[in-house]
């Protein structure tokens, strides 16, 4: 809760020392040292040189404190918090007899109590950091220490000196490493706690301290290092080693960090450098910045203003203060003398102030702030613990890291996403492939009946099962002996760089540094061209079962430039042969001219793929003779030994060799989407969310996949592409853009004002600018009906996307340019930025942060994305193939981007409802509570007395309201789940910031007013004259303050039963319970025996028993109930007759069962589309000018790492690598200083979960029910978004396997819970994915009709409902 | 080798640790599909309510306020703040000195008979028993009985607690501003007679107030001149505590005019029980019509700070004394709801929202 600030020196010697040593373990750069480090001298082996400089061991210490101090600094902490320091500024005012206008308890209560509760959640999380501090601290390490090796724990690792370290364990320290098993001094180190890569990293020792070997050689090393001082860049380190008079040069290359882990290296040796909080891991540790959600903000004002009118309240108080004790009060001395110090009316007015600061302080209770943080922490773990949100495949749940941005979910307008393993899951599959001008791999139609997948098992036992191909025609070919084909498979299986490790035989893993090599190797081990193994100089297949070992000659490796690669490779039979395989664009010019034709052929075959939005790749090889190869390999190593340009040399060689090559064919690579990408696209879009792609990605891929993935849509009037290289170029681009869009939506209207008939004719795509012309050619026209019930807005808003690339971005977030690109992009229903380098990413987020005022929500999954992540107001981390850097900067993670819908719609949603209610409704309550003492300050000679026992007063917020207005706000939902994905308008109040904004907050004071005035004149009119049955007036101060106590309580316990909109066992219990123990409560406080032990304590004796007795004093409260309640009734009711939201129109349609239900018509309603192929669609739609997703993903280099031989051993590691992929607690536990709540309890069922089948409210008309039992695909489906086809397909399977469990859950349940409502039965049904009875095949949309159908045989043959079985039987199993 | 061992302990816990399900369980709890009742406004729900709240309400006011009307009241200010009133020159000469008792003569005529028990109560107006500084000038403890507090009394009571060196018995503002005016009723018979009605002294306090909350100190001791023996009385009263009364049960911190007045009044006009004209047997009215004499004794000061002070004669119902406001405000109350109810259905059928039937429109 607390974050530590800066102490004034002077005020806390005390605290100022702890805190220093607190913040030396906890974070170095912070921590002012005692001296500035300004270069770091370490000796090997020599601890007391090294102990001269005092460097900070290798303890660390996360924790803030331990058990001595953990109460001052707590307590100390907590009051740097304004709201506690105010309460406690409170309470010393109460001290003071002439001021204190409550007793001292009334506030040290809830203090007390706020104080325990974040003091007892400090200490748990300080001593889970102590827990994990000392398991860290205590491992044990190998320490080289006069000669021999001890074991060491950690923390007692000192700088200086050697420690061997040995496969798989995690580094102690940062380390300079001196020698390795390996050969060439060479290391492998995972470092994927430290940046999230999950790729080896290789380290090398400088060559004279690899050559020490043994440990006597090294216990003998003395070494001398100078190096920079610590710091946080992981990426640089430089530092001089003086060994023998002799200076090495030492760089990032030779340091292993603290946090890596070793791999795939039996053992090294390393000399710590920067030990404990000098580690860059812990100087990179922290948070950087504390988000705040609006919601927050919008509080602090209010509160502010509360403040404010708390002010306004004291000073009218005291101003009429004043005025009675000048006018009675000192006429009234005769009874009433003034209190000692108190001399003339003037200063019992200003005492009276403070008085009544004191007792109108309830208007911002203590209890607010933490309130929130329960309610927060409540809808943090329901989001950990939903199943829906839960990955089966990763074994992951969603994880909420922060709890405190939970309503702001529930606002959010913008998402940037990135794309890479977030849209998609950065898996590449063989799709298709282009063989001798022959297209295979076309049987992958989705619409037509399932293909069937081909099984290579019988044809190749080394085939991976998981390979996924359908066109058997291809296989046939191989089978035949089809030479090209062969050629084909040959050429994938031999020019790559992957690594093969084969654990048994047969069983083969490869590790390909880009998925798409992966994909391809893959895909030619299927097809019979097994590559098995490889050393540097040889590569062995096994090609249609006979083993083959080809000598590999050389590897031309892939560069940017290039964007090719090729091997030279010498078959068994000695003849030499370059394989290339590279981007179409660079490949097809370097053809023998004799290929013309079938370049043409494969060049249509590209341009379908690439329309496809698959990556694609030509294919190409040339026989060398002897000669030429000899002749180029000394020309090549003349270029290899160049020493000035080696780089351009080397390209010239390869180029001199890549020419004249053979066409074989072209593969076609489909970059995987993430399950459910387009469905949730589409959701969220028509949920009024504008997604904008920033990806690093090139353009063309970039905007393929925003076609498949749906945000890019045929319907689409224009895509504006912006790819400028000039400040000039961007802004008329922008202009034109903008002009564009005006002219055609005005258009539009135009066309529809002439009459419905119309049919537009959008332009398609615009001319790209400048020469880029790669991109810029978006030809297409496009014949579309506008849908009937949009409107104008909507098609400005609606129609139009953006693609931008890097360099213009680059120009168009220049400051002068910001406002123009903003105002066009906003414009734009999709807006798609490529190339973007990692800080543009998150420059584009601050512009929208900055010129709208609107939350924006960052998804990423890679360390590129972490900025963009840090600098929305959510980021949201995609915990999957790219390591946890994403994750640790996220406020939210889950494994699938689809799991976003539902986070934002149904989560933030309700986070958001509940909060909007909980804030309305709490300051709705103590405003009712709080001004009843202003309106009795005008009876009671502005004396500052109040009106309810002080009893009352100290439980009112923390006893007898707080519980119910809290279930309120962790439990209420408006809507089930099911319907807020339906219906994804319902997110746009959240947008808008309907529920809860200031007019909202003037709405529930001024009730809260009325009530209170209610409250305090109506008990006064009755009681001023009634008496009891015995003649004993009402009249008397304790009867009064019982009656509107008892008012006061009741009322707002009806206002809560009011506003609570989804009652379960907990509301229940917590509103009866509270009203319950405010009876008892206030029945056992006016108690005799009570009374007996402290007659000065317990003013009331017998007050509550007198007065509940007396007839007079109920009635006097059921009237000012009903004078209190009626109004709100009143204006609710006419709020949802005459103006429902659609909130209301929905809870509504579940409660009246609609007998004739018409389709769902949303505004984008009937797109005129049939259930077309999509990639057909947009075949059609758009030329195949955008081909050539360039496949390569994959570092420079490698080639030649593989040719050196030095990573040989990768392959190994690669399994490695994935095998033990667990993550170490401890580091997350440092990296994450504020560790946010518990995981979730693991559960041991493995069931998968139900997918959400949310997905659209695409339902068929229902005409009669019994299509719906048909369940055919056929049905003609209404579709309001671009999705349906693929969202169909899609869906489908998960949804027929999954809707029977999920419908037995539901019509229990559903029943059951009917039966609890007593109303029309079966109508409020909130099922979770359809109620039919099990066993139908149920399609995509018509779950929903299924359910409707079922209600209306159900009715119509008055059949008995089922049997209402208690629904937790039914779901817990 | 230790480190590879520890090392392999280390993978084999993370292996089994990847084992382990993490899947969120399957309650309805976390899944929040607890079994709720879904309540919402809508005309079939609304509309009766309304309805049901004006049926109940205006018979209940009807009856309250019927109620109420038989109840017979009379009210006779006898502040003397006016020259004609007969206790003008009381009022004017008072000081809190003087020892001889001034006294006033209110003829007053009763129009009806006033049947069943007649309650005779004391008002008093502007005057702020409400006042913060005022309702804590008190010291229950003392007011319990309990000898420590006698003899010591709460700083609360200042500067009320002590005079003279001597704690004040019983201290505090409330105890010392004690009303102090003695009422007498008699009736003027038409035969000329005045015949003095008894007043019953006892039974005017809360059960609680007088066997609970007060009591005298040293329970067992009867003599409480010697108990409150090395106390004072307040610095207003004439006589001290224990001489309040002659009866031993009506005496001392239980004297009920006493626990009557320190019930403090919640706003600054009031009435307090005074005194219970008990029925008597038969039919006879407990206050026939006729004419009356009210005596008072002029003791207590409140035109210094322009009070009033009044005398009450009322007859009491199972609800209580007079209390035309309830009544009416109930009447009212229930009309309003019963127009707003037929108001609503107007609207809910001129214009309400026919969508509801089931067209969920984006």
């Amino acid at each position: 809760m607390t974050i530590p600030k800066d102490i004034p020196e002077k005020w806390f010697p005390l605290v100022l020392s702890l805190k220093r040593k607190k913040q030396k373990g906890l974070n170095g750069t912070k921590s002012k040292k005692r001296w500035t480090e300004e270069e770091r001298r370490v000796r090997a082996n020599d601890r007391e040189y090294n102990e001269k400089f005092q460097y900070a061991s290798n303890c660390i210490m996360t924790s803030k404190y331990n058990i001595v101090t953990f109460l001052p600094v707590n307590l100390f902490e907590q009051f740097q918090e304004v709201a506690n320091t105010y309460f406690l500024f409170l309470l010393i005012l109460q001290l003071i007899p002439q001021i204190s206008s409550l007793s001292w308890f009334t506030t040290i209560v809830p203090l007390a109590l706020v104080l325990t509760i974040t003091a007892v959640k400090d200490a748990t999380d300080d001593y889970f950091r102590h827990k994990s501090d000392n398991q860290v601290n205590n491992r044990q390490s190998q320490v080289l220490i006069r000669g021999s090796l001890q074991n060491e724990k950690w923390m007692n690792v000192r700088v200086g000196d050697i420690v061997k370290l040995e496969n798989k364990q995690f580094v102690a320290a940062d380390l300079l490493l001196l020698s390795s098993s390996e050969p060439h001094g060479l290391c492998y180190i995972e470092t994927a706690e430290l940046d999230g890569e999950t790729n080896m990293k290789v380290r090398q020792s400088v060559s004279v301290t690899s050559e020490l070997g043994n440990q006597n050689n090294l216990a003998s090393f003395d070494g001398e290092v100078v190096c920079e001082p610590p710091n946080n860049k992981l990426d640089r380190f430089c530092g001089t080693l003086y060994w023998r008079d002799k200076k090495y040069t030492l760089t990032n290359q030779n340091m292993l960090l603290r946090g890596c882990v070793l791999r795939n290296t039996e053992a090294c040796y390393g000399l710590v450098i920067f030990a404990g909080p000098d580690t860059k891991l812990m100087q990179n540790s922290g948070r950087t910045k504390f988000k705040r959600t609006s919601i927050d903000r919008l509080m602090n004002t209010l509160v502010l203003w509360i403040f404010g009118f708390l002010v306004c309240m004291g000073v009218i108080l005291a101003v009429g203060n004043a005025v009675w004790e000048r006018e009675v009060g000192s006429l009234f001395q005769s009874y009433l003398p003034w209190d000692p110090p108190v001399d003339n009316f003037l200063f019992s007015a200003f005492l009276s102030f403070w008085s009544y600061v004191i007792i109108l302080n309830t208007v911002v209770p203590i209890s607010l702030y933490v309130s929130v943080e329960v309610i927060r922490l409540g809808h943090s773990y329901f989001i950990n613990w939903d199943q829906d949100m839960f990955c089966s495949q990763c074994n992951t749940a969603a994880e909420a890291r922060t709890t405190t941005l939970n309503e702001e979910l529930g606002q959010v307008e913008y998402i940037f996403s990135d794309k890479t393993g977030t849209l998609t899951q950065n898996i590449m599959s063989f799709n298709k492939c282009s063989i001798n001008g022959q297209t295979y791999g076309e049987g992958t139609d989705p619409l037509a009946p399932q293909p069937k997948r081909l099984d290579f098992t019988p044809f190749n036992p080394l085939a991976d099962l998981d390979f996924c191909f359908y066109d058997d025609t291809l296989l046939e070919s191989v089978k035949v002996g089809d030479a090209h084909t062969h050629k084909f498979f040959r050429l994938l299986s031999l020019c790559h760089t992957v690594m093969s490790e084969e654990k048994s035989e047969g069983e083969l893993v490869y590790k390909a540094q880009s998925p798409d090599e992966g994909a391809l190797v893959t895909a030619a081990r299927n097809f019979g061209f097994v590559f098995r193994s490889r050393t540097p100089g040889t590569i062995t297949t096994t090609e249609m079962g006979r083993p083959v070992t080809y000598t590999l000659l050389a590897i031309l490796d892939f560069n940017n430039i290039r964007k090719r690669m090729s091997v030279i490779v010498r078959n068994p039979e000695g003849r030499i042969r370059l394989y290339c395989k590279g981007a179409d664009t660079v490949l097809l010019e370097r053809l023998h001219p004799c290929n013309q034709e079938l370049m043409n052929v494969t060049s249509d075959h590209l341009n379908e793929y690439a329309a496809d939005g698959l990556r694609t790749l030509a294919l190409a090889y040339r026989d060398l003779s002897e000669d030429e190869w000899e002749a180029w390999s000394e020309s090549h190593r003349y270029a290899d030994k160049a020493v000035s340009c080696r780089e351009e040399r080397l390209a010239a060689a390869y180029e001199q060799i890549e020419q004249d090559m053979m066409l074989l064919g072209a593969t076609a690579i489909e970059d995987k989407l993430q399950e459910g990408v387009p469905e949730t696209i589409a959701v969220l879009s028509l949920a009024n969310i504008k997604i904008w792609v920033l990806t690093g990605d090139k353009q063309e891929t970039a905007v393929n996949i925003g076609y498949s993935c749906k945000m890019l849509t045929d319907d689409m009037t224009e895509v504006f592409i912006i790819c400028g290289h000039t400040v000039q170029s961007v802004r008329q681009d922008l202009r034109r853009a903008r002009e564009r869009m005006i002219e055609l939506s005005r258009a539009r209207d135009g066309g529809k004002e002439e009459g419905m008939e119309g049919c537009f004719m959008g332009n398609g795509f615009r001319e790209g600018q400048e020469g880029d012309g790669t991109g810029g050619r978006e030809g297409g026209k496009q014949l579309q009906c506008p849908p009937p019930s949009s409107n104008l807005m909507d098609n400005i808003s609606g129609e139009f996307a953006l693609v931008i690339n890097g360099h213009s971005l680059a120009h168009a977030l220049e400051a002068d340019m910001e406002t123009e690109f903003v105002s066009t992009a906003c414009a734009c229903k999709a807006v798609i930025c490529c190339r973007v380098t990692p800080l543009q990413k998150a420059q584009v987020v601050e512009l929208i942060k900055k010129h709208k005022k609107a939350v924006t929500l960052a998804i990423g999954d890679g360390a590129n994305d972490v900025s963009m992540i840090k600098s929305a107001h959510i980021g949201v981390g995609i915990s999957g193939q790219e390591g946890i850097q994403a994750v640790l900067a996220s406020d939210y993670s889950f494994s699938q981007f689809r799991f976003l819908q539902r986070l934002l719609l149904v989560h933030g949603r309700w986070s958001y409802l509940r909060m909007c209610s909980f804030l309305c409704y709490f300051f709705y309550k103590n405003f009712a509570f709080t001004m009843v003492h202003f309106w009795f300050g005008f009876f009671c000679g502005f004396s500052a007395q109040t009106v309810y026992d002080q009893y009352f007063i100290t439980l009112y917020n923390i006893v007898y309201t707080s519980l119910p207005v809290l279930a309120m706000g962790i439990f209420d939902q408006d809507v089930p789940d099911q319907r807020s994905l339906e219906y994804p308008k319902l997110y746009e109040p959240g947008q808008l910031n309907l529920l809860f904004n200031k007019r909202e907050f003037f709405i529930c004071i001024a009730q809260g007013i009325y009530t209170s005035v209610v409250l305090f004149f109506v008990p006064c009119a009755v009681l001023s004259d009634a008496t009891q049955s015995t003649g004993v007036p009402l009249a008397d101060y304790q009867t009064f303050a019982v009656t509107t106590a008892t008012a006061l309580v009741i009322v707002v316990s009806v206002q809560i039963a009011l506003d609570t909109g989804f009652w379960t066992v907990i509301n229940h219990v917590f509103v009866w319970g509270s009203l319950g123990l405010f009876f008892s409560i206030m029945l056992a406080l006016h108690s005799q025996t009570l009374f007996m032990i402290f007659p000065n304590q317990f003013h009331f004796v017998g007050s509550a028993q007198n007065t509940l007795l007396q007839p007079v004093v109920w009635l006097t409260i059921a009237l000012a109930t009903a004078i209190c309640i009626v109004p709100v009734l009143a204006f609710r009711f006419l709020k949802v007759d005459l103006k429902p939201q659609l909130s209301d129109t929905v809870r509504y349609t579940q409660l009246v069962r609609q007998k004739k239900r018409k389709p769902v018509d949303r505004s984008e309603g009937g797109a005129c589309r049939g259930l077309g192929s999509v990639s057909e669609g947009r075949l059609g739609a758009r030329g195949g000018s955008r081909r050539s997703g360039y496949a390569f993903a994959h570092q420079e280099g490698f080639g030649e790492l593989i040719t050196s031989g030095k990573n040989m051993r990768l392959s190994s590691l690669a399994l490695a690598n994935f095998a033990s992929r667990h993550s170490s607690g401890w580091i997350d536990t440092l990296r994450r200083k504020k560790p946010t709540h518990a995981h979730t309890t693991p559960s041991a069922s493995g069931e998968s979960s139900p997918a959400p089948s949310c997905v659209s409210g695409s339902v068929p008309p229902l005409s009669n029910s019994s299509s719906v039992l048909g369940g055919s695909q056929d049905t003609p489906i209404e579709e309001e978004t671009g999705a349906a086809p693929a969202q169909n397909t899609q869906t489908v399977p998960a949804l027929s396997t999954q809707t029977p469990p999920a419908s037995e859950d539901a019509a229990p349940q559903g029943s059951a819970q009917a039966v609890d409502a007593g109303v029309l039965t079966p109508a409020a049904v909130r099922s979770r994915g359809g109620d039919s009875p099990g066993g139908w095949t149920i399609t995509l949309g018509a779950v929903q009709e299924a359910l409707f159908g079922w209600k209306a045989r159900a009715t119509a043959s008055n059949s008995p409902r089922p049997p209402s079985v208690p629904m937790e039987s039914s779901q817990i199993e | 080798m230790m480190a590879s061992s520890y090392n392999a302990k280390d993978e084999d816990g993370a292996v089994t640790v990847s084992l382990r399900s993490k899947k969120p369980e399957n309650t309805a709890f976390k899944q929040q599909r607890l079994p709720a009742w879904q309540p919402i406004l809508t005309a079939g729900t609304v509309l009766p309510a309304f309805f049901i709240i004006g049926l109940l309400f205006i018979p209940i006011g009807i009856g309250l306020f019927v109620t109420s009307n038989n109840i017979k009241e009379l009210e006779i200010d006898y502040t003397g703040a006016d020259v004609s009133s007969p206790c003008f020159n009381c009022s004017q000469n008072f000081s809190w000195n003087s020892t001889r008792p001034c006294t006033c003569t209110i003829p007053f005529y009763l129009e009806q008979p006033y049947e069943s028990n007649v309650y005779v109560y004391y008002g008093l107006s502007n005057f702020y028993q409400n006042h913060r500084r005022y309702v804590k000038s008190r010291d229950d403890s003392q007011l319990n009985g309990n000898m420590k507090s006698l003899k010591e009394p709460s700083k609360e009571c200042e500067p009320y607690a002590y005079h003279d060196n001597k704690p004040i018995a019983p201290c505090g503002a409330i105890a010392n501003s004690m009303f102090n005016d003695t009422l007498e009723l008699f009736y003027n018979d038409p035969n000329g007679t005045k015949i003095q009605i008894p007043l019953n002294t006892t039974g005017i306090a809360w059960w609680t107030d007088k066997h609970v909350k007060f009591g005298n100190p040293g329970v067992d001791n009867p003599n409480l001149t010697a108990v409150f023996q090395g106390t004072t009385k307040p610095v207003n009263w004439r006589r001290p505590v224990y001489e309040l009364d002659s009866d031993q049960d009506n005496n001392g911190f239980i004297n009920e005019d006493f626990i009557v007045w320190m019930r403090t009044a919640a706003l600054p006009t009031f009435r307090k029980l005074y005194r219970i004209i008990g029925k008597k047997s038969g039919l006879v009215p407990t206050l026939p019509r006729g004419n009356y004499t009210l005596e008072v004794v002029y003791n207590y000061p409140v035109r210094s700070f322009e009070g009033r002070k009044r005398m009450i004669l009322s007859t009491v119902s199972w609800m209580g004394g007079k209390n035309p406001f309830l009544g009416i405000a109930y009447v009212t109350v229930g009309s309003v709801c019963f127009f707003l109810g037929v108001v609503l259905l107007v609207i809910h059928h001129k214009c309400g929202n026919r969508n509801n039937g089931g067209d969920i429109s984006n």
